[in-house]
């Protein structure tokens, strides 16, 4: 049992908790860019296994990283571009649209997996290094674009108000349209983070859940950039303490050790379910001369 | 006549059918599947498959054999299980993707319980098994639901969430408390249960085949679950809460009682469908219990348009299209994921078409009421 407590642990989780917080703050920095301006969506984790088989399947027959990471980009937006299609052209429920983005996104990242690569296979990724110096980068951008920018000004009023802000001449589908893409591009590169940096591999359903996560962290952090920030890192850290106690095997059971991540998000969501500061049309649909 | 609402008919006439709005929305139905089946197509187009090679695969897979039909029986029943209890969450507004962990739930107090009580003769241990099978799978619902009731919190995520935890405490039970003695003993430690006694086994209604007397039970409950949203106090109280919270709370009614209840019974649901392939196909516990039913419920239950009479056919067009599938995969090696990606589609496409059919109903009731004028 004291193991777990040794400096070499430790520094061994912080150091994965830093790596491992990357897919997790991409991803829910997007999603905070769809839902600050009213669409929840809820298709991120599908976004990130079609964004990580992308990327790998590009990086494996073309033997250049970054010609991955772009795959998964423009995996991401083209997912991205149907999910604004559904739910703001269509103005489905947001919820459900989500639910068929993710099964849509998990089945045809298997089928491509299955039919093209076949087998477990692994590439020479990223060095760790470099991931956590990008995953510094969203954070200042995703503020200054939200908080300084004409855009940003009106991503949040098409998320307060969609009707005040038609009125005043923002198009509130193409500011939805531009911020679901610009969310599920980033979801692709936090898949791409997993299979080109931190497993290096790709297999179905690699994400195990992180998709649904990253949504939550959106609420756990109040929508705001910082707060995300906090959370990636609570997340990584639970999920970095949980690897080590498998690998050290300390008497509690894999199972369990597993578990936490999942626990710990239904404890935060419940403990954060205060929604003031929720865009006021988050999840509304709009149609002109309705709301 | 038939397109005036419902509520300006006098009493005899309210419970016919608007057969033209009906023919519309099963067409846009079927127009999902086709487009979803068609971007299917193009995938094994550019995979290099043959898609027509695929999809007839499937179709003489499924009805080329009594086997195959069967089979799209026993599938079409936990799916016509969890798409009831999805149908009953949705009326309420709630979102319910905890499906697969009700399920797993379900199914671990059938297998828990039977193999405790095996003693017990089968007129009481198939009865008690079900129901507290039903109530395991109620009060892994009843968490969310919880949740969502008392602190609004997003049930989508908390359902997803419990489904990750009940899948890690199965596996838990399954490599130890749980284990099959025989396994342990043959030293190959496969993560199943014992094999359930005889007694809890539902019966068999063909023989040679695995359709099980499950499928009855699942069919009388979808009776039943129409009864008690259309015809019942509680159940309108659920319907009205999804149709407008608002006016619902000024009518008095609990909204977030109510939002908990529909995810409680909607989880109960799931754990029957958990009970039904323990104790109706498998007789054991074993990895993998789910087939990722809890998922192909909620495309189920859109597809039977959120209506527990609907959901029976759904069910058995979507347990033909997993026994379908399965047949495609050995036969012309085309991975059965295609059906995942299919599910998705069918649900993005069925989701989308909706605000269509609500428009067009629209305009054809005010085209109608301006020609009574």
């Amino acid at each position: 049992m004291s193991e777990i407590f040794s400096v070499t642990v430790l520094v061994g989780i912080l150091a994965s908790a830093i790596r491992l917080a990357t897919p997790y703050l991409y991803a829910a920095i997007g999603e905070s860019f769809a839902q600050t301006s009213g669409v929840v969506n809820l298709g991120v984790e599908g976004i990130m296994l079609v964004g990580a088989f992308a990327g790998f399947y590009v990086a494996l027959f073309t033997g250049n990283l970054w010609l991955g990471l772009l795959a998964a980009v423009i995996a991401g937006i083209l997912m991205g571009l149907l999910m604004s299609f559904i739910s703001v052209t269509l103005r489905a429920e947001q919820g459900i649209s989500g639910i068929g983005l993710f099964m849509f996104g998990l089945g045809l990242s298997s089928l491509l997996f299955k039919t093209t690569i076949g087998t477990v296979k692994t590439i020479v990724g990223f060095p760790p290094l470099k991931i956590p110096v990008l995953g510094d980068i969203p954070i200042p951008l995703a503020w200054w674009l939200l908080d300084k920018t004409t855009l940003g000004l009106k991503t949040k009023a098409v998320g307060q108000n969609p009707a005040a802000a038609d009125s005043l001449g923002v198009s509130v589908l193409r500011n939805r349209y531009f911020n679901v893409c610009l969310g599920a591009a980033l979801a692709g590169v936090a898949g791409a983070s997993l299979s080109l940096s931190l497993v290096n591999l790709f297999q179905e359903n690699l994400t195990a859940g992180m998709g649904f996560i990253a949504v939550a962290l959106v609420y756990f952090g109040g929508w705001r950039p910082l707060g995300i920030l906090a959370g990636a890192l609570l997340f990584s850290t639970v999920n970095a303490i949980q690897l080590w106690v498998q690998v050290l095997g300390i008497g509690i059971p894999a199972d369990i050790a597993v578990m936490l991540p999942y626990l710990l998000t239904i404890v935060a969501l419940a403990v954060t379910a205060n929604r003031a500061r929720q865009p006021a049309a988050l999840n509304k649909p709009f149609e002109r001369g309705e709301n | 006549m038939s397109v005036a609402s419902a509520d300006t008919l006098p009493r005899s006439r309210r419970l016919s059918i608007d057969w033209v709005n009906a023919a519309f929305r099963i067409g846009l139905l079927l127009l999902s599947l086709l487009f979803a089946f068609l971007i299917g197509a193009v995938v094994l187009l550019l995979l290099g498959a043959n898609p027509l090679v695929a999809y007839s695969t499937m179709f003489t897979g499924v009805f080329g054999s009594v086997y195959g039909v069967t089979q799209s029986l026993v599938k079409a029943t936990p799916l016509l299980l969890v798409g009831l209890g999805i149908c009953i969450a949705f009326r309420a507004s709630v979102i319910n993707i905890g499906a697969e962990g009700q399920l797993i739930l379900g199914a671990l107090m059938a297998t828990w319980f039977s193999l405790q009580f095996r003693t017990w003769p089968s007129w009481l241990l198939i009865p008690t098994t079900i129901i507290l099978g039903f109530l395991a799978g109620a009060a892994w619902g009843f968490i969310p639901g919880i949740l969502k009731a008392r602190l609004e919190v997003n049930e989508i995520l908390t359902t997803v969430m419990m489904n990750a935890i009940a899948l890690q405490l199965m596996n838990l039970l399954l490599s130890g408390p749980l284990i099959d003695p025989a396994g342990i003993t043959a030293g190959t430690y496969l993560a199943q249960s014992e094999r359930l006694p005889e007694a809890v086994w539902l019966p068999r209604l063909v023989p040679q085949t695995l359709l099980h007397s499950g499928a009855i039970i699942a069919v009388l409950l979808a009776i039943a679950v129409y009864i008690f949203l259309w015809r019942t106090t509680i159940g309108y109280r659920i319907r009205a809460v999804g149709l407008n919270p608002d006016a619902s709370r000024y009518a008095g009614i609990k909204v977030p009682f109510y939002q908990a209840l529909s995810l409680t019974l909607a989880g109960g649901f799931a754990g029957l469908a958990g009970v039904v392939e323990v104790i109706g196909v498998q007789h054991r516990l074993l990895e993998g219990i789910t087939s990722g039913y809890g998922f192909s419920g909620i495309v189920t239950a859109l597809f039977g348009g959120l209506h527990p009479l609907g959901v029976i056919p759904a069910s058995w067009l979507f347990g033909s299209l997993l026994v379908g599938a399965d047949k495609m995969q050995r036969a012309v090696q085309v991975p059965s994921a295609l059906v995942d990606m299919l599910s998705g589609l069918i649900v993005l496409f069925v989701i989308g078409s909706q605000w269509i059919a609500n428009r067009w109903s629209k305009r054809r009731m005010a085209a109608a009421a301006g020609a009574k004028r």
